[in-house]
């Protein structure tokens, strides 16, 4: 434990961002599910970068001529209910999910974060108070939570943001208060604290490394979880408003015409399951390889 | 083990208290209430002071709240505004036909995780554990409702074995609902395959490597013996105890698979209720909810100890 945490605290301390992120790259390449879930991210990030350029048709367009039209040479994918192209719309289908729920989890990890080691600091009644609450929230469906979210910011997408960072930074609290502890104890941040430093440098030098690798690889798959129930709001009729493509709308509007024109409603499936996989293999392969294990924690 | 239990009560007690004035608040910090939800938006004032005044929404948030939490400390659920009956009339039909759809998914999980962990675990690293830990990622982490259409796309409308979507109201005895269950509860257990599965394959993992496994090896014993007698019987109590967590965790799909599918049952209603921002209902449901979280844990906790040997001679 001791030399994993030397280790890790020189990992994040020594080098910079950007020298630890290549060589991990290269390393994930070398796993075969590590090989697999960085290409399918790469052609999802590909996508979601360029896709206002290379859809072929707009995205929005209705084609009253070719409603519920089957695969063909012209729309590969068909189109939906309104003669809408199908590949269009799966290839911009999730840009306002990941937009959104990319600033919330950005927003989670910030927040989320710094309860959790305070809360590990500080300990006693403040901690077991934290603690009631974030028990309390993992304890209804999640569903039910971001329902009552989402009811009360109503129709914006955008007041969606702290809601759903909100609800997420949760979860991130308890798993941050869980790795700020075990370094608390260790000898060297008990050391600086006999030593007298002050609170924010014992924070900020000795604690925040040794948890960030935690926190970012936790934040990343909250992300990914984030998007899930940005999903599911949407195919509820909850987060994006129609006709904003997106892959939960989408699902949730062509799901009626699914005995007689199924690729409305299975493209989108198949973008937003690709991506969900591609993503967890990766962030699953680098969280082995850095030492964070989440196997304990598979839930949402 | 009776004081670890009652401390796990206990802070279940706790947990169950703050969600309910979690969400009390939440309801009530939601714009509009259950008499615009009710009269919808053409009602005028006088219409609207009556409603309020006839259920008591005039009344200020904390006199409600201490009213409502006296009322329920006596058992008395309350009244659904919009229904006009008993909260616990209303739910205690949806919480049998939820309970009918986890047990029915639990029931089909739990052996078929056992069968397939521990044959993952036998061959670790080989095709079939490959395999089958690639199917449980995808079950894990894609979404219900997509896990759901393809279902619904495959079963449904292409071999047309099971349908679409339940049309069974919620009174409905539960031989009706058996008939209309099998999607819905399939979607479930997929999930909870996939939780208990990973587990169950790690625990033989480690089991197979301990010692007394060899001891028996070096005795003759054939594998399958072992497997069956020794291992499995010691995995047994991890898997079940992960088992009951995930399915407590699971819950929280078990709203939207009901709403995919047309159920009749607790997510259904709470989903219904906070539209309706019908509080007495969306709490009652909530609180099941809570409550059975709760108790899942728990039955988690004393499942390990009741079926793990080393725990139950340390306290007898």
């Amino acid at each position: 434990m001791s030399i994993l945490l030397h280790h890790r605290a020189r990992f994040a301390a020594v080098s910079s961002r950007a020298s630890v992120i290549v060589p991990l790259l290269r390393v994930i390449w070398r796993r075969p599910s590590g090989a697999i879930g960085l290409c399918i991210c790469a052609v999802h990030a590909l996508l979601a970068l360029l896709g206002g350029f290379i859809v072929p048709y707009d995205p929005l367009a209705q084609d009253p001529t070719a409603v519920l039209a089957a695969p063909s040479f012209a729309h590969p994918f068909g189109t939906d209910h309104l003669g809408r192209d199908v590949l269009s719309r799966t290839i911009v289908g999730g840009q306002t999910a990941m937009a959104v729920t990319g600033i919330a989890a950005i927003l989670a990890v910030l927040w989320g974060g710094s309860v959790g080691i305070l809360a590990a600091m500080r300990g006693g009644l403040a901690d077991e108070a934290i603690m009631r609450l974030v028990d309390a929230v993992g304890a209804l469906p999640y569903l039910l939570f971001l329902l009552l979210l989402a009811a009360f910011v109503g129709d914006s997408v955008v007041a969606l943001i702290p809601a759903l960072a909100l609800f997420y930074g949760v979860a991130i609290v308890r798993v941050t208060r869980a790795a700020a502890l075990s370094v608390y104890s260790t000898d060297f941040v008990q050391a600086a604290i006999v030593r007298g430093e002050p609170v924010g440098r014992v924070l900020r030098q000795e604690i925040l490394p040794n948890v960030l690798d935690v926190i970012l690889v936790d934040g990343a798959l909250r992300w990914s979880w984030m998007i899930l129930g940005f999903s599911a709001l949407s195919f509820l009729g909850f987060g994006v408003a129609p006709p904003t493509p997106d892959w939960g709308l989408m699902i949730a509007e062509t799901r009626h015409v699914l005995a007689i024109a199924p690729w409305a409603a299975l493209w989108p499936c198949v973008a937003l399951a690709t991506f969900i996989v591609g993503f967890n293999l990766l962030i699953d392969t680098a969280g082995k390889l850095i030492g964070v294990d989440h196997e304990a924690r598979g839930q949402r | 083990m009776l004081a670890n239990l009652l401390t796990r009560t206990l802070s279940g007690f706790v947990t169950l208290v703050v969600v309910l004035v979690i969400v009390f608040f939440a309801l009530e910090a939601l714009p509009g209430d259950a008499c615009t939800a009710y009269l919808e938006r053409d009602a005028r004032d006088a219409l609207l002071a009556a409603c309020r005044e006839r259920f008591g929404l005039d009344e200020p948030v904390p006199a409600r709240f201490s009213s409502w939490a006296m009322a329920l400390a006596s058992g008395d659920l309350g009244t659904s505004i919009l229904r006009d009956r008993p909260v616990g009339d209303i739910l205690w039909p949806r919480f049998r036909n939820t309970a009918l759809l986890a047990g029915v998914a639990a029931a089909m999980a739990v052996p078929i995780a056992l069968v397939f962990g521990t044959l993952a675990a036998l061959r670790q690293d080989g095709v079939f554990d490959i395999a089958a830990s690639t199917v449980v990622l995808v079950a894990m982490t894609v979404p219900e409702f997509v896990i759901a259409t393809v279902l619904v796309f495959i079963f449904a409308i292409w071999l047309q074995w099971a349908p679409a979507v339940v049309t069974v109201s919620a009174g409905a005895p539960v031989g009706d609902l058996i008939g209309a269950i099998a999607l819905p509860a399939a979607v479930l257990t997929t999930t909870l395959v996939a939780h208990a599965m990973r587990v169950h394959r790690a625990t033989v993992v480690e089991y197979l490597a301990f010692e007394f496994v060899e001891a028996a090896r070096l005795r003759g014993l054939p594998k399958w013996r072992i497997v069956l007698f020794d291992v499995l019987p010691a995995a047994l109590p991890p898997t079940l105890s992960v088992t009951a967590v995930s399915l407590a965790g699971v819950l929280g799909g078990v709203v939207i698979i009901e709403r995919v599918f047309n159920y009749p049952g607790l997510g259904t209603l709470a989903l219904q209720a906070i539209l309706e921002r019908d509080l007495p209902v969306l709490q009652g449901a909530v609180a099941v909810f809570a409550v059975t979280y709760v108790l899942l844990a728990i039955t988690a906790d004393l499942l390990t100890e009741l079926l793990d040997p080393r725990t139950r001679r340390g306290t007898s």
